[in-house]
């Protein structure tokens, strides 16, 4: 098989087509034994009573949010590095979706906080890194949106991303450090206890659902700009008269 | 390719001699920012002297953004920036005497003028070189982060507020590692750890910033 037969956005708006359903499905389902999972049968914790369960929304959220800026930055680099079109929409396509787990990430936190720590924000380390990557992706979906010319709004979305991506782990760094150097007392996460194993299957099937959650409403995203920029040519047009 | 370096810095210094309010608006935003804390949190001296550094540090970061939003502006409008690039000298070097240019226009005034309001924050002798040497480290990284930030913007509609918007967060190592360093010398635990990570954050700025900034400026010239 031909890999690059899918770089073209006619071909890869049908293959979206058709893996929208599986991955859309197949989260839904991991999600639900997942929650089943972590809400009923993973054991109370001794410290943390029933509040800890939050971790299992909390946890793949943080964990895709960052993972999703480090994709479009890849699809950024091959944009640019290929001058080719579909992996800019992808990159476009992914933001909004990194952009809103970033944000359940930190109110689900805030949420775990309150009964753990007795506040709604600490300015803990991994907190503060999450609030400045949510930054980062505000300011990406604020730069496109300004641009209105597609070309050079999708390059320079994705030089932004770039020089966001080689700064992200300094941040990280800086954010750790500051933090050790400010705060002698916060509570930390980093000494929680072992897990048990229905906790840790719990959380590795919503860690799976988020991941296809996010694949699926990526691709659903970019099918709608592939349809919105290709709407002068005939497949689509075809494509519209099938539909209508 | 010295030569070009330095004729772009020197016809910048030009401009800026020929122009200076801006740059003295830029310097009095910083006096005023750091001067109205006081008003806002109390004049106790303890509390000045422990929340002075970073006061200092976030003024100047908003300082030299509200100047970075016309880096680029002004040869874009007369259509001398397009000739620039067009031109066979590298873009990179371009990038790279404006930032300097910038720097010795906007970051040597703050500066100079740290130590006055280090002053009037309560800060020992000992913080106020500190802070002085800090942001001699920090601000050439505000510059060089920042003329990216200015030619992902250049003639956008309120791109000043944008630019804003995206360098900000990337300026989040530089504020916490010099306003630590001041800290640090004030806690006695020394600023040197702080420094020396601010210094590497410079050359990485150094490295990455200008390739970005030119491949931009090329971007949104086209």
């Amino acid at each position: 098989m031909n890999f690059y037969h899918y770089a073209s956005p006619t071909t890869f708006y049908r293959l979206a087509g058709k893996a929208i359903p599986w991955a859309a499905w197949t989260a839904g389902i991991l999600a639900v034994l997942g929650l089943y999972i972590g809400f009923f049968v993973a054991p109370t914790d001794f410290q943390q009573g029933e509040a800890y369960r939050i971790i299992f929304i909390h946890v793949p959220a943080a964990w895709m949010g960052m993972l999703i800026y480090l994709v479009m930055a890849f699809w950024g680099a091959i944009g640019l590095a290929f001058n080719a079109r579909l992996p800019f929409m992808l990159m476009r396509a992914l933001a909004p979706t990194g952009a809103i787990l970033t944000f359940v990430a930190l109110w689900t936190g805030a949420v775990w906080g309150k009964p753990m720590w007795g506040a709604w924000w600490v300015w803990d380390a991994r907190l503060t890194s999450t609030l400045i990557l949510l930054f980062l992706y505000i300011g990406t979906l604020a730069l496109w949106s300004a641009i209105e010319d597609v070309k050079r709004s999708d390059r320079a979305g994705a030089l932004l991303t770039l020089i966001g991506v080689v700064n992200v782990p300094i941040i990280l760094f800086s954010v750790v450090w500051w933090n050790t150097l400010h705060q002698g007392s916060t509570v930390g996460v980093s000494h929680a206890p072992k897990m048990a194993a229905t906790m840790l299957q719990g959380l590795l099937l919503m860690t799976a659902a988020a991941w296809l959650y996010a694949i699926a409403a990526t691709l659903v995203r970019v099918r709608r700009i592939i349809l919105e920029r290709e709407r002068k040519t005939e497949w689509v047009r075809e494509l519209l008269e099938k539909e209508t | 390719m010295g030569r070009y370096f330095l004729s772009v810095v020197r016809r910048d210094l030009t401009l800026a001699a020929r122009r200076r309010s801006d740059w003295l608006t830029a310097l009095f935003f910083f006096v005023m920012v750091s001067s109205l804390f006081p008003l806002g949190v109390g004049p106790e001296p303890e509390l000045l002297k422990r929340i002075g550094p970073g006061v200092l540090w976030v003024a100047a970061t908003l300082a030299s953004l509200l100047s970075l939003s016309r880096l680029f502006e002004d040869d874009h409008r007369d259509g001398s920036l397009e000739q620039m690039v067009l031109s066979p000298a590298s873009t990179v070097l371009l990038v790279l005497g404006k930032a300097m240019a910038h720097w010795l226009v906007y970051g040597i005034p703050l500066l100079l003028m740290a130590p006055v309001l280090g002053i009037q924050f309560n800060l020992s002798w000992d913080a106020i070189a500190v802070l002085v040497f800090s942001l001699l480290l920090g601000t050439p990284i505000l510059s060089l982060l920042g003329a990216a930030g200015a030619a992902l913007t250049l003639g956008l509609r309120g791109g000043g507020v944008l630019l804003t918007l995206l360098i900000l967060p990337l300026y989040v190592p530089a504020l916490i590692f010099g306003a630590g360093a001041v800290d640090g010398v004030m806690a006695g635990t020394g600023a040197e750890a702080n420094l020396s990570l601010l210094g590497a954050f410079l050359l990485v700025s150094f490295l990455v910033a200008p390739w970005i900034a030119a491949a931009s400026l090329r971007v949104s010239l086209e």
